[in-house]
């Protein structure tokens, strides 16, 4: 089966600085693909590469097959298949929802689906808004609309630039299922966020760029097996004025007054070893809360300078 | 729900109609700032001409001031609203930066740039039209060769149609697109014999105002109504059809390759 996306040696520049340098990478069909970076890292010059809003400067990308070059950029079999949610509200002012989406499957070259239409409509809570214009609506509604118009053609590799920027708490959930939906139905999604959670509960495969490169390419679940570093809280029963020689090594912070310690191990500590040392200096511990490596982390450790 | 159209009812001929008919609608949507203004303004100036001075001055033989100036006032509706119409749409969707919807169609820049210009020149010649209408009530005129004179007003509305679709790429603000209008436009309107007949400008003038493009198209439309200009009407269809020619294929390169249009 041809991938649904295949990125080869793609490059961008802007005044002599390499944007994007030699991306490679490829999404299967089917499957919600996470780009992420620390901002100017080159992921809304590579969907805007990918979406045709930049050119190529070199290298060749592939969207079902059809493959798009710096000599050949238009390509309208592969623009047909592609749907963007820009990251920045990008919409006619002089149209009401409504008029913006009979009109949009036609700028693809396909025929109105009404069918579908209705159905956008009604899942991203559009039906009281269709007939206002874009001035008229709040952030969070501009969102569901830009989220409607990049699907309105029926796309089968939909490119998400940051969808739940700036949108409160209810509506990311109501759009991050409506995008499980969507991928349901067999729609290769590339999606770039800063909200790294989300990406660790949606991605199959992460993807993360620093300055135009490559620096991680991984199943979700093998990425975070590979940051083995584990938090724990002990709660203690005394109160400690300095953390004990013992746990030095394990990063240790005194927390609530001296009544807990975190420690960070690695994957050859043994907690219990820790514990037992503790008993023997009398420090008696009550509890213990621990927390696994989080997506953050990894981001964080492969990203900073 | 079936959620997958099939891949063989994508028409490229069906994505350019819809762009065309987003441009046609998006300035129908402000019809009395795109349409009722100027018409209105154009008629205020056949009224000064036709009814005031109309009858008091004549500059060419055998018709009334009226009657000379009618033309110039049709084509000057046709080629400001022709310009304007691509030149603020292109610009504001720049600003606005809902270009990158124009960006992603699976259109060529051929097809954007007739696009635009087929909307550019709708709009040039709604209003061209309704100011000839307009004008019947303070003139009539001989209409002497009424088809060419129809080809001529296209020709004017492609060729600034164009020049308007140049401007909004170029222009980085609103004050840059009014430098176009004001310091383009309107000189070569106001100098390319609009208001008078260049045969009767000193001979150093003369020469300047044939430098004018406008001039050509200007002679040769009036020519087409009045049957008498300045120069051949052949010579006029030549050099206005050759610099429109000439401009599509520096509009359509500008962009493919500005990235002013596509970064």
């Amino acid at each position: 089966m041809k991938p649904a996306l295949e990125i080869k040696n793609l490059c961008k520049s802007y005044a002599s600085s390499n944007v994007v340098d030699h991306l490679s990478f490829s999404i299967a069909p089917g499957e919600v693909f996470g780009l992420l970076g620390p901002n100017g890292a080159g992921k809304s010059t590579t969907i805007n590469m990918i979406s045709g809003v930049t050119r190529i400067d070199a290298g060749e990308l592939n969207i079902f097959g059809h493959t798009v070059t710096p000599q050949a950029p238009v390509v309208p079999k592969a623009r047909r298949l592609t749907g963007i949610m820009h990251q920045e509200i990008v919409a006619d002012p002089f149209f009401t929802i409504e008029q913006a989406l009979v009109l949009h499957p036609g700028f693809f070259g396909i025929k109105r689906d009404p069918r579908w239409h209705e159905y956008l409509i009604e899942r991203l809570h559009l039906t009281p808004h269709i007939h206002k214009e874009m001035h008229q609506l709040s952030g969070g509604l501009k969102r569901r609309f830009m989220l409607a118009k990049a699907l309105i053609h029926k796309p089968r590799l939909l490119i998400l630039d940051e969808p739940t920027a700036g949108v409160d708490v209810e509506l990311r959930h109501t759009l991050w299922d409506f995008i499980r939906d969507i991928n349901a139905t067999g729609t290769s999604i590339l999606l770039t966020t800063h909200y790294l959670e989300e990406a660790q509960h949606m991605c199959d495969r992460i993807a993360i760029l620093k300055d135009g490169k490559l620096v991680a390419l991984e199943k979700t679940t093998k990425l975070m097996q590979c940051e083995r570093t584990r938090s724990f809280s002990l709660h203690l029963r005394q109160t400690l004025k300095q953390v004990p020689k013992i746990l030095h090594p394990f990063e240790p912070r005194l927390e609530q007054n001296g009544t807990r310690i975190t420690l960070k191990t690695g994957p050859a500590e043994d907690i219990g070893t820790i514990l037992t040392q503790l008993a023997a200096i009398d420090v008696v511990v009550h509890d213990i809360t621990s927390t696994g490596p989080s997506l953050e982390e990894i981001f964080l450790r492969l990203t900073q300078p | 729900m079936h959620f997958y159209s099939n891949d063989h009812e994508f028409s490229s001929v069906r994505a350019f109609v819809t762009l065309l008919r987003k441009e046609v609608r998006r300035f129908l949507r402000v019809w009395i700032q795109t349409l009722i203004t100027p018409i209105l303004i154009a008629s205020l100036y056949l009224f000064v001409f036709g009814a005031t001075l109309g009858e008091r001055i004549s500059v060419v033989d055998g018709f009334s001031y009226a009657q000379f100036v009618i033309p110039g006032l049709i084509l000057m509706g046709v080629i400001n609203n022709s310009f304007s119409n691509t030149s603020s749409s292109l610009f504001m969707s720049r600003h606005l930066g809902s270009i990158a919807d124009l960006l992603v169609m699976p259109l060529s820049s051929k097809q954007i740039v007739a696009a635009y210009t087929l909307a550019g020149m709708v709009r040039g010649l709604l209003v061209g039209g309704a100011v000839g209408l307009i004008s019947t009530q303070f003139a009539v005129l001989p209409w002497v060769y009424p088809w060419y004179a129809v080809l001529m007003a296209v020709i004017a509305s492609m060729l600034f149609s164009l020049l308007g679709l140049i401007a909004g790429t170029f222009a980085n603000s609103f004050d840059g697109l009014s430098l176009y209008i004001n310091f383009v436009i309107l000189p070569l309107v106001f100098l390319g014999g609009v208001f008078y007949p260049i045969s009767i400008l000193p001979p150093f003038w003369r020469h300047v105002s044939q430098c004018n493009p406008l001039f050509y198209i200007l002679d040769g439309f009036r020519h087409t109504l009045l049957g008498v200009g300045d120069i051949s009407m052949g010579l006029a269809f030549l050099l206005s059809g050759g610099l429109t020619l000439m401009l599509m294929g520096v509009t359509i390169h500008l962009l493919e390759h500005s990235k002013r249009f596509r970064a």
